[in-house]
């Protein structure tokens, strides 16, 4: 048989063999001995793609939310046509993000996604259902209506799968050496649910962001009543999660309350309820672009404080970034490849997105 | 059989690969087809391939959206379903599968956008690049993803520690061996799929009295196409085949059905192949030809099943019929090609019903070609996910 084996030794990696569960390590960092460490570029470039991921994906599963909630067909198909050229680039950041979990962080991808199959599965049950309404919505206007229904729902569900996949993370799972040790369902409990709840009143709220910037007249005051509504479901799931996530694990109340990381960590309470303000006051004016930004922005602080209360966790209590971070050689060869891509990618999204700026027209259909 | 785990976990990859790999053979052509029309229309400026490529590109919209929808579950299974493959090859396989994100499905989704709804908003150049940049796109994606799967046919540049692999040279990882051929030969066969349903559909019009201006030219110019890209096809899978005579042995010999070793080994056309007794029943063979095909050489020796124990062979009877039906709708695509020179030359391409009623039910058959050449390779890899070194078995 075949049993081709080069000869020469890689560099030894570093200490993270399977090995028993590691103790209380209190966020103490195990730096690596080499020259050039790859992981927080890694780290960052991780958190940058969730991050577009979550806004720009966000957005537009927001408006397919709202679509469900508009009275007429004229309507629908002008929300429609506000996502139709970008959607698609849009969900390859969770592709992205899946490709550099799996990529830098190889043994938070192993235990992680086995963790959360069903929440995992459900959701891209509903965006592949979602995305094939998307299609045939055009082309099939005998079955419209289903396709409306596969359309608002898909969007629904998906952003709550992804909302029960945070809660269960941020919970944390039961590891044993390199696997997941838990049982499939361990994700369902009150904590999960109310992440994926509070997720879908998150995404709706980028989406009436979204439609305020890109309608005009009955459909933007109803973006903006949506909007409102959505906000008030925002700000009591930022205010719960909060309050809760320190009640649930003693490390993450230590990190915010204990001085002096409580004072240093005050812009961040501060910040939200400015971004929160801002939001309110402008669902409520005039304002065509606000709205959307300032949701923008409240996602970003959220990230951010969920950021805090794990660093430097990738698998929440269990393992850093540093135990699940694959060969320097992996990182390094795809690190060199994704910083000169990256920017060339956002530069040409962002002139994707050129293209189709302004307030959307009923006529952009496919032609 | 049980339905164990490992069962469940390969129907379902199956499943899902089986459906997803239909789209990309369609997309990855017609996209190279659309950016290929484009281009005419720019360079030429003559309106009838503007609509031909505003035909096809809606097409191409429904079929490239259900690709990617569908695409993205394929990263996922791995860690919900092959937690212990991903574990082990994160570390060469994750950055190939990360480049093919990185360069090929921003550069589509993107530039999609503007070869759907952008046509009235940017300048025509800027259109055709849109085509092209949709292209280029599908064909990194190809590349990509095809020097993963090779890389797990035919393993290099790496260490193995512990169970798990370590890259050492990124350049052999890859290029693997099996890489070029793989690449080429699929390729080439996503092409020729998309210009046989070209060939269908304007067979169609032409029948039906509709668009026949359209669909004539439609028809000759894929005719031309094909007439370079069959008879290629036929070359790249020949040599595809040495490529794995050299690398995989084990696999071509489940694909001729070939139980013992020897020199002068006839071809195998039809056989029963029975694994229990280790040999072939009915057989229907040419004398000395398996040599000559798969050597080219007369005296040429091929390695016979029996060689390896049975827990290290791939089971016999389906790459063997799946590589027939391959190569069956690979001939009678060129008896198609071959009629067209004889009906060009007759002056009867767009009258000969005959013709054109072959063409229709012809359409669909790369799409199964494409499928058998993927159980073929995939299948003939088995009892491994990684040829060699890691099983299917522990790979859950």
């Amino acid at each position: 048989m075949i049993q081709k084996k080069s000869k020469r030794t890689p560099e030894r990696p570093r200490a993270r063999r399977a090995r028993p569960l590691p103790a209380k390590r209190k966020g103490r960092l195990i730096m690596p001995s080499l020259v050039l460490d790859f992981v927080p570029l890694w780290t960052l470039i991780l958190g940058i793609g969730v991050c577009f991921y979550v806004i720009l994906d966000g957005f537009d599963l927001g408006v397919g939310i709202l679509f469900g909630l508009q009275p007429d067909t004229a309507s629908r198909n002008l929300v429609m046509n506000s996502i139709a050229p970008i959607w698609d680039s849009n969900e390859t950041w969770l592709v992205l993000g899946g490709h550099a979990l799996l990529a830098a962080f190889p043994l938070a991808f192993a235990i992680i996604i086995p963790a959360v199959y069903f929440p995992i599965l459900v959701m891209l049950l509903a965006l592949i259902f979602r995305g094939v309404s998307f299609e045939f919505r055009y082309r099939d206007s005998a079955r419209k209506t289903f396709w409306d229904h596969g359309f608002s729902w898909g969007s629904t569900v998906a952003t709550f799968a992804q909302g029960v996949v945070l809660g269960a993370f941020i919970q944390g799972f039961q590891v044993d050496g390199r696997h997941f040790a838990g049982t499939s369902w361990d994700f369902i409990t009150p904590f999960a649910l109310v992440t994926g709840l509070a997720l879908v009143f998150g995404y709706g709220l980028l989406g009436a962001g979204w439609l305020v910037l890109k309608t005009e007249g009955d459909l933007q005051a109803r973006a903006r009543r949506h909007g409102r509504w959505c906000f008030l479901g925002v700000f009591a799931a930022i205010g719960i999660v909060s309050v809760w996530t320190p009640l649930m694990n003693a490390g993450i109340a230590t990190r915010w309350f204990s001085w002096p990381n409580m004072l240093l960590l005050a812009p961040v309470p501060v910040l939200t309820a400015l971004l929160g303000w801002l939001e309110w006051r402008s669902l409520n004016n005039s304002s065509d672009a606000t709205p959307f930004i300032a949701a923008i922005g409240l996602f970003l602080i959220s990230y951010l404080g969920i950021g805090i209360s794990l660093w430097p966790m990738i698998v929440p209590h269990v393992y850093t970034l540093w135990d699940a971070a694959s060969a320097p050689s992996t990182q390094a060869f795809l690190a060199v490849g994704t910083l000169f891509l990256l920017p060339v990618i956002l530069m040409y999204s962002a002139w994707s997105y050129w293209v189709f700026r302004g307030k959307v027209k009923s006529d952009i259909g496919y032609h | 059989m049980d339905l164990d785990p490992l069962l469940l976990s390969r129907l379902q990859f199956v499943w899902v690969i089986g459906w997803h790999i239909l789209l990309p053979a369609f997309t990855v052509g017609l996209a190279s087809y659309i950016a290929l029309l484009e281009g005419l229309h720019f360079f030429i400026g003559r309106e009838i391939y503007f609509r031909i490529s505003g035909f096809w590109i809606k097409i191409f919209s429904v079929a490239f959206g259900m690709g990617v929808v569908s695409g993205i579950v394929m990263p996922f299974q791995f860690g919900t379903n092959w937690s212990r493959y991903s574990d082990a090859t994160a570390n060469v396989l994750s950055p190939l599968f990360a480049y093919e994100g990185l360069t090929a499905f921003f550069l589509e989704a993107a530039f999609l956008g503007v070869l759907l709804f952008g046509r009235n908003l940017v300048p025509r150049w800027a259109h055709f690049v849109a085509a092209l940049m949709v292209a280029f796109g599908t064909l990194l994606s190809s590349f990509w993803i095809l020097s993963a799967n090779s890389w797990m046919q035919t393993p290099a540049g790496y260490a193995l520690v512990d169970g798990r692999f370590y890259p050492n040279d990124w350049f052999a990882i890859v290029f693997n061996p099996s890489f070029p051929y793989r690449l080429g030969h699929t390729v080439v066969g996503f092409y020729v799929t998309t210009a046989f349903v070209v060939v269908g559909v304007a067979a169609w019009l032409i029948r039906r009295g509709r668009s026949v201006a359209e669909g004539s030219r439609r028809l000759s110019m894929t005719l031309w196409l094909l007439t370079v890209l069959v008879p290629l096809q036929i070359l790249l899978g020949d040599e595809h085949g040495l490529n794995t005579l050299e690398h995989q042995p084990t696999k071509l010999a489940a694909i001729e059905a070939h139980w013992d070793t020897g020199r002068r080994v006839p071809l195998v056309l039809f056989a029963l192949p029975d694994e229990q007794n280790e040999a072939n029943r009915y057989a229907v063979q040419v004398p000395w030809l398996g040599s000559l095909i798969l050597t080219h050489d007369l005296n040429g020796e091929i390695r016979g099943l029996k060689e390896w124990q049975r827990d290290q062979r791939p089971p016999v009877a389906i790459p063997f019929f799946a590589f027939r039906v391959m190569v069956g709708i690979g001939l009678l695509m060129l008896g198609m090609v071959v009629a067209s020179w004889w009906l060009r030359w007759k002056g009867r391409l767009y009258d000969s019903v005959w013709y054109l009623r072959s063409c229709q039910l012809v359409a669909p058959l790369g799409f199964v070609a494409v499928l058998a050449g993927w159980t073929t390779t995939e299948v003939g890899r088995q009892p491994w996910t990684v040829y060699g070194l890691l099983r299917t078995a522990d790979s859950v």
